[in-house]
């Protein structure tokens, strides 16, 4: 080889080399830590957080302060508005304080004319009042019927939407890449599913869609098998990929490492596991539920930009709430200023959820109503 | 023991590093010196001190002996002796029987005017274990982050640690660890293969020599490493996979608390094909 050619081969590699290496190190984050144990000494189950990461989503994950309670007394909303379906129990005053709450917890920048058609409040006119009063039964719902899971803490519009129309951390049926791994892959029987990074398993090259199976269908998530010997255990390896998948996706969107919930000597054992696997175990039926009877239910509502690349309805999962954070909003409780969420709330409003109704006005919510 | 006939020129005086000629001294066959004598204390203590222990626990079923760190919120300070502390002493004492171990066989070096290649090689092996019972737990604040001394137990102990990070294969100094570990295997039974094969000819056929063993390597890859040279690689890869076995479990905690999938958002993200 020419030694011009060496050298300048050799400079290419050196700075190429130089610029990984930055861009490797400069991933990893400096002590102190803060870290919690969940298990008798020595069994190494405990979560590990970086200090300064932590201060970022303790900032992250502040409660807004509530407005400030009105008395229950004078007429009720059902009696002064009109179309009232769902909080016509409540008095005027404190009605109006739950909308202006809700406006600044879910569209704080488009104001009520996010949902509403200003010169007729009552109009039902618009998708997102349809999806909203749905919403608020939903949230009645999980305080009312899923204290197994959210315990006295409860949840608000705000514990999802955090300012935001739409949520973050939603997901949709993922039918995966067009170009689904190329000749190879087409070669070993297509990606079966995975073999990509991918940001719902936090970057793992596990099963990207372990949501549909197990948090929108009840597929069984249970793998390990019983006995120390193979032979009674059905389960593949696959299936086995399809479980760590979703756990992993359990662990990043609560913050939190396997070792939170399970001793992983066993990890299907109850009296080895931590109380907080309890907890999951009810979110996981709870985000069925509420998948199928909520987000799933209002299928005939979504404007086209709405739904996922099937067509499916948005759903929700862990990080919808959990944002990150093991308890959302670091257990702070905000529906205990707004006992209204915590009623049970009734099927009002049904009606529109069945297959032949569709929103006379769709609206686009990117650009709300002027 | 009976000595080999040219074993007692090589007893020669001198080489210690500490004690002088006090203990420099044979027993038997073993050279005693002022680090085996503390060799010595530190196993008989430490051995002593999880048989103590043992007992304590109340299970002799030896698969499920287990002596544990102190919890975590006895920080980098001392636990009483049944919460942890004794776990702090046995490690004292097996830090002390190892690293005594490793001097001695520097002085045994020194009298023989050898390389100090042995006991180089035997600190990376001290510097994995020290990596997870003190470098570790400092870093991240608490002597409860060193891993229990039980069969079972320790291994239980990996496997959460594990899980500590979701998965763990995506450590890049796991991978450099394990691939070491698999490359010293393979490395050691190739060379392993072609000695026996030199050494072990048909019947009535002299031995084969080096030139022998470079020409099969030579015809098969196109060149061989040498009779010194596998020596050299050999102990290359095998401190390799003990030195990014430590790495790996170093960075896991203290420079990195989250998934390790998670972190190759470095490489993810480069601007070539973000």
């Amino acid at each position: 080889m020419m030694p011009g050619i060496k050298l300048g081969l050799g400079l290419v590699g050196a700075v190429g080399a130089t610029l990984l290496g930055i861009a490797m190190i400069s991933k990893f984050q400096l002590p102190p830590l803060d870290v919690v144990q969940r298990g008798y000494r020595g069994t190494a189950m405990q979560v590990n957080y970086n200090e300064k990461q932590l201060a970022t989503y303790l900032a992250e994950n502040k409660v807004p302060a509530s407005l400030p309670a009105v008395p229950a007394a004078g007429p009720k909303a059902a009696a002064v508005y009109k179309n009232v379906q769902v909080l016509g129990d409540l008095s005027v005053g404190q009605f109006t304080r739950l909308m202006v709450s809700l406006t600044n917890w879910v569209s704080p920048k488009q104001g009520c004319a996010y949902c509403h058609n200003t010169n007729n409040m009552a109009e039902d006119n618009l998708y997102t009042k349809i999806v909203s009063r749905r919403m608020i039964q939903m949230t009645q719902h999980i305080n009312a019927d899923w204290q197994p899971h959210v315990q006295q803490t409860g949840v608000t519009c705000y514990t999802c939407h955090r300012g935001n129309p739409v949520p973050n951390n939603i997901w949709f049926n993922d039918p995966g890449p067009r170009a689904s791994g190329g000749v190879f892959m087409a070669a070993v029987g297509g990606s079966a599913g995975k073999n990509y990074a991918s940001g719902s398993v936090g970057d793992a090259s596990l099963p990207y869609d372990p949501f549909t199976p197990f948090l929108e269908n009840d597929h069984s998530i249970r793998v390990q098998g019983e006995e120390a010997l193979p032979g009674a255990n059905r389960h593949s390896i696959k299936e086995a990929e399809w479980t760590f998948a979703l756990m992993n996706y359990f662990g990043n969107s609560l913050g939190v490492n396997c070792t939170y919930c399970h001793n992983s000597r066993a990890f299907s054992d109850w009296s080895q596991s931590s109380p907080a696997k309890v907890v999951a175990w009810h979110g996981i039926r709870m985000t069925r539920d509420l998948n199928a009877d909520y987000l799933k239910q209002l299928s005939n509502a979504w404007p086209v930009n709405r739904l996922g690349p099937t067509g499916d309805s948005p759903k929700l999962a862990c990080a919808t709430c959990h944002q990150g954070v093991y308890k959302p909003l670091y257990g702070v409780s905000m529906v205990k200023d707004f006992p209204e969420l915590r009623q049970p709330g009734s099927e009002a409003g049904l009606r529109y959820l069945n297959a032949s109704w569709t929103p006379a006005t769709p609206m686009d919510p990117a650009k709300p109503a002027e | 023991m009976a000595m080999l006939t040219y074993e007692e020129k090589y007893r020669v005086r001198g080489g210690t590093l500490v004690g002088g000629d006090l203990f420099d001294f044979w027993v038997g066959p073993f050279y005693v010196g002022f680090f085996g004598v503390t060799t010595l204390f530190f196993s008989a203590l430490g051995t002593a001190l999880i048989l103590y222990g043992a007992a304590l626990g109340g299970d002799w079923n030896i698969w499920r002996i287990n002596i544990a760190p102190p919890d975590l919120s006895y920080g980098l300070g001392f636990a009483p002796l049944k919460e942890g502390g004794l776990w702090q002493v046995i490690t004292i004492c097996a830090i002390g029987a190892f690293v005594s171990w490793a001097l001695r066989q520097v002085e045994i070096t020194r009298k023989l005017g050898m390389g100090y290649h042995v006991p180089f090689a035997f600190s990376v092996a001290i510097f994995a274990y020290v990596s997870l019972v003190v470098i570790r737990p400092v870093l991240m604040g608490a002597w409860g982050h060193g891993f229990p001394y039980g069969i079972l137990s320790h291994l239980d102990w990996v496997s959460n640690t594990g899980y500590q990070y979701l998965h763990f294969h995506y450590n890049p100094a796991h991978m450099l660890a394990v691939t070491f570990f698999f490359t010293t295997t393979l490395s050691l039974s190739l060379h392993g293969a072609l000695v026996l094969s030199a050494a072990n000819p048909p019947k009535g056929q002299a031995v084969k020599t080096a030139e022998h063993e470079n020409t099969f390597f030579r015809d098969t890859i196109g060149w061989s490493i040498g009779t010194l040279g596998i020596h050299r690689l050999g102990l290359f890869l095998a401190l390799s996979a003990g030195f990014w076995s430590a790495v790996c479990i170093i960075i896991s905690g203290p420079f990195w608390t989250r998934g390790w999938p998670e972190w190759w958002g470095w490489w993810l993200n480069l601007p070539i094909w973000k």
